[in-house]
Formats: structure tokens, C-alpha cells, sequence
């Protein structure tokens, strides 16, 4: 018991304080929101892998969770749009509770591992009211990670029919949301809104934590005004 | 013939044995010092359907490749499962790939529902357009008393998915059959062709948890066939990559034990102290999963002598914090009792299934990529083998425990003394008609990629082999004769992979 004290004492606090205060800063080389430097030019966050061995330049923000799937195509010296509030009568019933059911629709584990970063201590993400569970009938919304196979096709759709109105639906990762480097594939779609309505979208090859975690509370209204 | 690690061969230089003698060939071997690495099917120019065999002798770093033709009017072969257990789900896989029957195989069902990839009928009717699991035939005891319990595809963690099916009698639980292929992408299909790029990064998304792994494997094979020889600190780098891979799954998988066992101090802090791994991988290539890094030629990032500093500060902090950690979660007389004498599994079992990784390796199997068939930075680095003598959970766990403390005292070696050298050089253009193989221990264990080049420039076939493609039939033996309740213990004393599996 008195080794168990010991060790609490010794790991510390590790939550993050984010929201309260700015995100911690991330790494040089990390692979953020894209910048667009050619005045013609697009980047369809939704599309593209993140990988570093691309025309695209990335910039070092993790904000880059959207409402709207159009949202997603940067231009150039335009501001980006990112994930807008819900309306009113959304936020009065999950504004402070929001319970999610997640499901892994041919995911390479790699969202699914980053969206559990997020129930670790330094996230804490139940300090906001949001939590996972096991159930869609105990759900709020759905999560869907992966470029829904064929074969998760139809365990996909009966997951957000058991879930009750109304109810939210978040794709993360570019597989969800255009079926990524699988687009291609027979096996996969082309993303989850060509199946059902998406309200946020949340890009990358995974998302960063700190990128999930921004756009569920954007959707929330959680974050403060000025960031 | 004779291949080693990241070697290569012409496709015509790989023996033809007839079938019978094939089938004799792999079980002799198999049944004194090898173990069945791969079985795959490739399809000639002429219609007909080559099934190489890829056999391991650990003790020699060497490599046996044997090959038969199977025509298309007669698509059968008499099975190797029924004589050899570890090439049952192999053998699934060709049945389902080629619709070619394995004769006798006592275990013939679907493994990811798709058609065949020759256009012949499939073996099983309509298996394309079928859901899993609706109609597949699972095995089922039947008495009074003996239940079923199903579970899956969508789980109630965050996690993959798959289903279930568990044949119980009370508490206890008879037999568990797993049923995969849910996450089926078709990703060796997309990997045959001409676009590199993209296979790169398919590569790196066939396991997420493994994309250092996986695309290390990818890469060596390239390699292998272009002809091309990285630098040493290239080596080196995917090697201090694919360490930090291990560390921050092994330390994950502690703290997941020590919440299933019901001790959540460790799981809180191990799960954290996965996330410092990670945020390593994060600084060195940009993604949290090192994906970005390896690249056919090299990799492309560096590690400047400021972040090896860094890097060798962190880690030792790291390494204390772990030891305070582990000792609680080892010193803890609840979780030992739930971790000692579940889900054992056997030396015996373990080699007639042909575990791999770590799982083998708590049962006693002495093989491990980076000892047995060392390349790049392994051979000159050596990490000693970490061996479990009571396959069970206990046993897992403390092997996981011992790779930790070796990985992290390997990158402390490492790290400090880095070799000079570009880490990247463009790879030439690949030798046609020729098979080329790459071994990664990656944290789960084996991983195989085996590429065979086409007359331009692509592959004509890219065969993929997860470690778990192995091992979830050594989970489904773990659960005999144990209490449902002890799923959860054994599920996560193995953390296999489903994206791995279904590719």
C-alpha cells in the first residue's frame, strides 16, 4: 500500500492543462495543417496521407478538425473554417455529456490507438463530460475510424441505428473520411459520408490526440472564444 | 534452396517439385529443426497457380523455398494441416485466394470473404456478396447445459473488430473459435502494380501499432531487389525506430494486463508512459506511429547529435519510471495470482501451432528476427533472446517486461554512437522475375513480406504475413479449459492484430 503511495506521489499530476491554457508545443518535425502556398493551388485535408515525401507543406497547427466535409480543402491565404458549435438545442443535451459508441470500420489501429490516448491522464478526457462506452444504445453518437470495408459495412450500419436520436457522427482519419490510400480498393468506400451524415470530421494519418481532442470540444463549445 | 534474410532469388531459379514430393518435403523439414514461415500461391504467366513454401531453420539463419504448380482444371493438392497443424490457416488463406482445395483439411472455412483473385468459382458460393459471421459455420457443442457466447464485431473497448464464439459449459469454456477478416482492405491486391509510392504507404497502414515494422519489411524487400545497400546510419535509425515501436506497445500492453487483472495504478501510468514512447517516434519522424520514415533507399529523418542527447536524457528518466512501475505491478500478490497458471500454453503446442514473438517466446520458442536472422543494425548490435519458461499469462507478461528494459538498454548503446553516412540514397530500378523476402521482429514478432517482381518494374504479387496471422489460433487454444471471465487476461496477454490479419 505504502509502495503504491509512493509511486502516485512520484508519477505527479500529468494532466494536461489545455484548454485553461494553450496546447503544449509540438514537435518541428510534426506533420500538421497544411499550408498552401501556390495561389491556384488546393489541398484536400480529407485526401491526402500526411506523409512527408509530398508536394504539400505542412505547417506545425493541430487544429484542423472541420463541420463540413468542403471545409476540409485548404486554399491559399484563405482561413481555414474549423469545427463550428452544434446548435443550441445540441449543445443543451450534449453540450456537458456526451457518451460515444466507437467503431473500427477497417482501421489500420492507429486512430483506434490515439482515440484511446485520449482516456489516459494527460488527457483526462472525462474531465469534459466525454466518454466512450460500450454500447450504442448507452450512446450519443458514433465514432467511425477506417475506410469502412465491405465486410464492416452492414456492423456499421445496425451500430448507428441502435444508437438513439439524435445522435452525432464523427469520422476520424482520412480513411473515414474519403477511404484514404484504400480508396482505390474494391474492398473499401469512399468515405463514411457517401453512407451516413457526418457532423465533424477530424483529418490525418492518425489525428494527433490534441487534434481530436480540439475538435470535440469545438463541436461542444468548449473552448475558448479567442482560440 | 537456400535464401537468408533480405535475400532474393529468380523465379526461375526457385525448384518446381511435384506435389506429392512437396507435400513430403515441408513435413520432414517441419517435423525435425524448421517451421513453416510462409505458404502462398502466386499466379504464372500460363493460367497455372505456384504455391511457394517458405520454410525457417532458426538454429541456421537460413531459409528453405520450395515451389509446386497446381493447374486450374485440377485446383487441389492434398492438405498439409492434418499432418501440420501450423499450416492451417495458410493453407485457408490459398483456398480462399486461389480457389484451390486443400484436400482433408479438417478446418475449411472462409477466412476474409472475398472472391478469388484468378476469376474461377470460389470454393465457397457467393462468398463475396456474404456477411460475416451470418452464415458461417462455427463449431458448436451440444448438450444440456452448453451454451454459446458470441461477441463481436463491435466490441465495448476502443479497439479492432472481430467476433467471438465461445462454446461454454458453465463458467468454464470448452472452445473458442475467432472469426476475423472485418477489416479486410484487399491490401495485397492494391500492392500488386506499379505505383512505389503508394505502397509505401499502404505498407505503413497494414498495422498501425506496426508501421515501422511493416514498412521496415517493405523497404528491405525493395532493397533486396534494386539491388541496394543502405548506409549504416540508416540502419540504425529504422533499427532505434522499431525499438521505440516495441517499447511503446510493450509498455501499453503491461498497463492494459494490470487493468484486466483489476489493479489500475499500473494501467494509468503505463498508459501514459506508452504515450512518452510515442512522442519520441513523434519528434524523430513527425507521426506519432513513425509513419513517414522509412523509405526504400534509406529513411528521412535524421538523428542529429542534439536529439540523440535528448533522446538518451529521456530515456533513462523513462527507464526509472518503468522499473517503479513493473515492480509494482510484479510485487502485486492480486495481480500474480490472476497472471499465474492462465492461458497456458504449451512448448509443444506452441511449435505445432508455429507462435511467433513474444508469445512463443514465453513458451519457451527460441526465435526472435533480430538474433535468428539478424540483419541491418542486428548484426552488429545484439539483444539477448527473452525467454518465459510457464506459458501463461504471467509468462507473457514478463517477457514483455524483459524486452522493455533490453530495448531500452539497446538504444542507450545505440544512440550515443550513431555510424556516419547519408541516410538516404535513391534505389535503381528492381530486377525483374524475382522473389525477394524481408524479416522484421516487430513487437508482436515475425513479420514476413515477400515481394516478386514483374518484367516492368512492379510487383506481380506482394505477399504480407502479420506475426498474428500465427498466433490467433494460440489465443483461441489459451481459452480452453479456462473461465470466460479470463478472455479479457488472455485477449490482452496476446494484443494481436486484426488489421494484420485481414490485411
Amino acid at each position: 500500500m505504502l509502495k503504491i503511495l509512493k509511486t502516485r506521489f512520484k508519477q505527479g499530476c500529468r494532466t494536461l492543462l489545455f484548454p485553461k491554457t494553450p496546447a503544449p508545443a509540438l514537435p518541428l518535425r510534426y506533420r500538421g495543417r497544411p499550408v498552401v502556398a501556390d495561389p491556384s493551388g488546393s489541398v484536400d485535408l480529407g485526401e491526402i496521407s500526411f506523409n512527408p515525401d509530398s508536394d504539400v507543406v505542412y505547417s506545425n497547427d493541430y487544429r484542423m478538425a472541420v463541420s463540413k466535409r468542403e471545409d476540409l480543402i485548404l486554399f491559399h491565404k484563405r482561413d481555414m473554417v474549423l469545427a463550428r458549435a452544434l446548435n443550441d438545442r445540441m449543445l443543451k443535451i450534449f453540450g456537458r455529456s456526451l457518451k460515444l459508441r466507437q467503431v473500427s470500420a477497417g482501421g489500420c489501429n492507429a486512430c483506434e490507438l490515439d482515440l484511446n490516448v485520449l482516456n489516459t491522464p494527460v488527457f483526462d478526457l472525462s474531465r469534459f463530460g466525454i466518454q466512450f462506452v460500450a454500447s450504442p444504445r448507452h450512446a450519443d453518437g458514433i465514432v467511425v475510424t477506417g475506410p469502412i470495408t465491405k465486410n464492416m459495412h452492414e456492423a456499421l450500419l445496425k451500430t448507428y441505428e441502435a444508437t438513439p436520436d439524435p445522435k452525432l457522427v464523427i469520422a476520424i482519419g482520412g480513411c473515414a473520411i474519403s477511404g484514404g490510400i484504400f480508396c482505390d480498393s474494391p474492398q473499401a468506400s469512399r468515405g463514411l459520408d457517401t453512407i451516413i451524415p457526418v457532423d465533424l470530421f477530424i483529418p490525418g494519418c492518425p489525428p494527433h490526440p490534441l487534434t481530436i481532442l480540439d475538435g470535440l470540444l469545438r463541436m461542444l463549445d468548449r473552448l475558448e472564444k479567442h482560440k | 534452396m537456400e535464401l537468408f534474410n533480405g535475400g532474393q532469388i529468380a523465379l526461375s531459379n526457385i525448384k518446381v517439385l511435384a506435389v506429392q514430393e512437396f507435400r513430403n518435403r515441408i513435413l520432414e523439414s517441419c517435423h525435425a529443426a524448421a517451421r513453416l514461415v510462409n505458404l502462398f500461391g502466386n499466379l504464372e504467366a500460363n493460367g497455372k497457380i505456384r504455391i511457394l513454401a517458405i520454410m525457417g531453420m532458426d538454429e541456421d539463419a537460413e531459409l528453405e523455398i520450395l515451389s509446386t504448380i497446381i493447374s486450374p482444371e485440377s485446383p487441389q493438392y492434398e492438405s498439409l494441416t492434418k499432418d501440420l497443424p501450423q499450416a492451417h490457416l495458410f493453407e485457408r488463406e490459398i483456398a480462399e485466394q486461389w480457389a484451390i482445395r486443400p484436400l482433408g483439411h479438417p478446418w475449411l472455412k472462409p477466412l476474409r470473404y472475398h472472391s478469388n483473385y484468378r476469376a474461377a468459382s470460389d470454393i465457397w458460393k457467393n462468398i463475396a456478396n456474404k456477411t460475416i459471421p451470418g452464415e458461417y459455420p462455427f463449431y458448436a457443442v451440444d448438450g444440456e447445459e452448453v451454451h454459446e457466447v458470441g461477441v463481436g464485431p463491435v466490441h465495448a473497448g476502443i479497439i479492432e473488430p472481430g467476433h467471438f464464439r465461445f462454446q461454454c459449459h458453465g463458467e468454464a469454456v470448452m472452445h473458442l473459435e475467432i472469426q476475423l477478416g472485418y477489416q479486410h482492405r484487399g491490401i495485397e491486391g492494391l500492392m500488386a502494380g506499379r505505383d512505389l509510392r503508394r505502397n509505401m504507404l499502404l505498407s505503413e497502414s497494414i498495422a498501425g501499432d506496426t508501421s515501422i515494422g511493416h514498412s521496415t519489411a517493405f523497404c528491405e524487400v525493395v532493397e533486396s531487389l534494386t539491388g541496394c545497400s543502405i548506409s549504416a546510419r540508416a540502419q540504425a535509425i529504422r533499427a532505434v525506430a522499431l525499438e521505440l515501436e516495441r517499447l511503446a506497445n510493450h509498455v501499453g500492453d503491461l498497463g492494459a494486463l494490470g487493468m484486466d487483472a483489476g489493479f489500475l495504478p499500473t494501467s494509468g501510468y503505463f498508459g501514459r508512459m506508452r504515450g512518452d514512447y510515442l512522442n519520441l517516434l513523434l519528434a524523430l519522424t513527425g507521426n506519432r506511429f513513425g509513419k513517414g520514415l522509412c523509405r526504400p533507399g534509406g529513411v528521412l529523418f535524421d538523428i542529429d547529435a542534439k536529439m540523440a542527447d535528448d533522446f538518451c536524457f529521456k530515456l533513462k528518466k523513462y527507464r526509472e519510471e518503468f522499473k517503479d512501475v513493473s515492480d509494482l505491478l510484479f510485487a502485486r500478490p492480486s495481480v500474480l495470482a490472476r497472471f499465474e497458471g492462465v492461458g497456458v500454453i504449451a512448448l509443444k503446442d506452441a511449435k505445432e501451432i508455429g507462435l511467433v514473438g513474444p508469445v512463443g517466446r514465453a513458451s519457451q520458442l527460441e526465435c526472435d528476427v533480430r538474433i535468428n536472422y539478424a540483419s541491418g543494425m542486428w548484426q552488429f548490435q545484439h539483444v539477448p533472446i527473452s525467454l518465459g519458461a510457464t506459458g501463461d499469462v504471467y509468462a507473457r507478461a514478463l517477457v514483455r517486461n524483459q524486452e522493455v528494459l533490453r530495448s531500452l538498454e539497446f538504444l542507450l548503446r545505440v544512440l550515443p554512437s550513431l555510424p556516419a553516412g547519408d541516410i538516404f540514397a535513391a534505389p535503381g530500378p528492381m530486377k525483374p522475375d524475382t522473389l525477394a523476402v524481408a524479416l522484421v521482429e516487430g513487437w508482436r514478432g515475425e513479420i514476413m513480406h515477400v515481394g516478386i517482381s514483374d518484367a516492368q518494374g512492379g510487383f506481380a504479387r506482394y505477399k504480407i504475413k502479420d506475426p498474428s496471422f500465427h498466433n490467433w489460433f494460440g489465443l483461441a487454444l489459451s481459452m480452453r479449459g479456462q473461465e470466460i471471465s479470463d478472455f479479457p487476461l488472455c485477449n490482452k496477454s496476446f494484443n494481436l492484430s486484426y488489421s494484420g490479419h485481414d490485411l
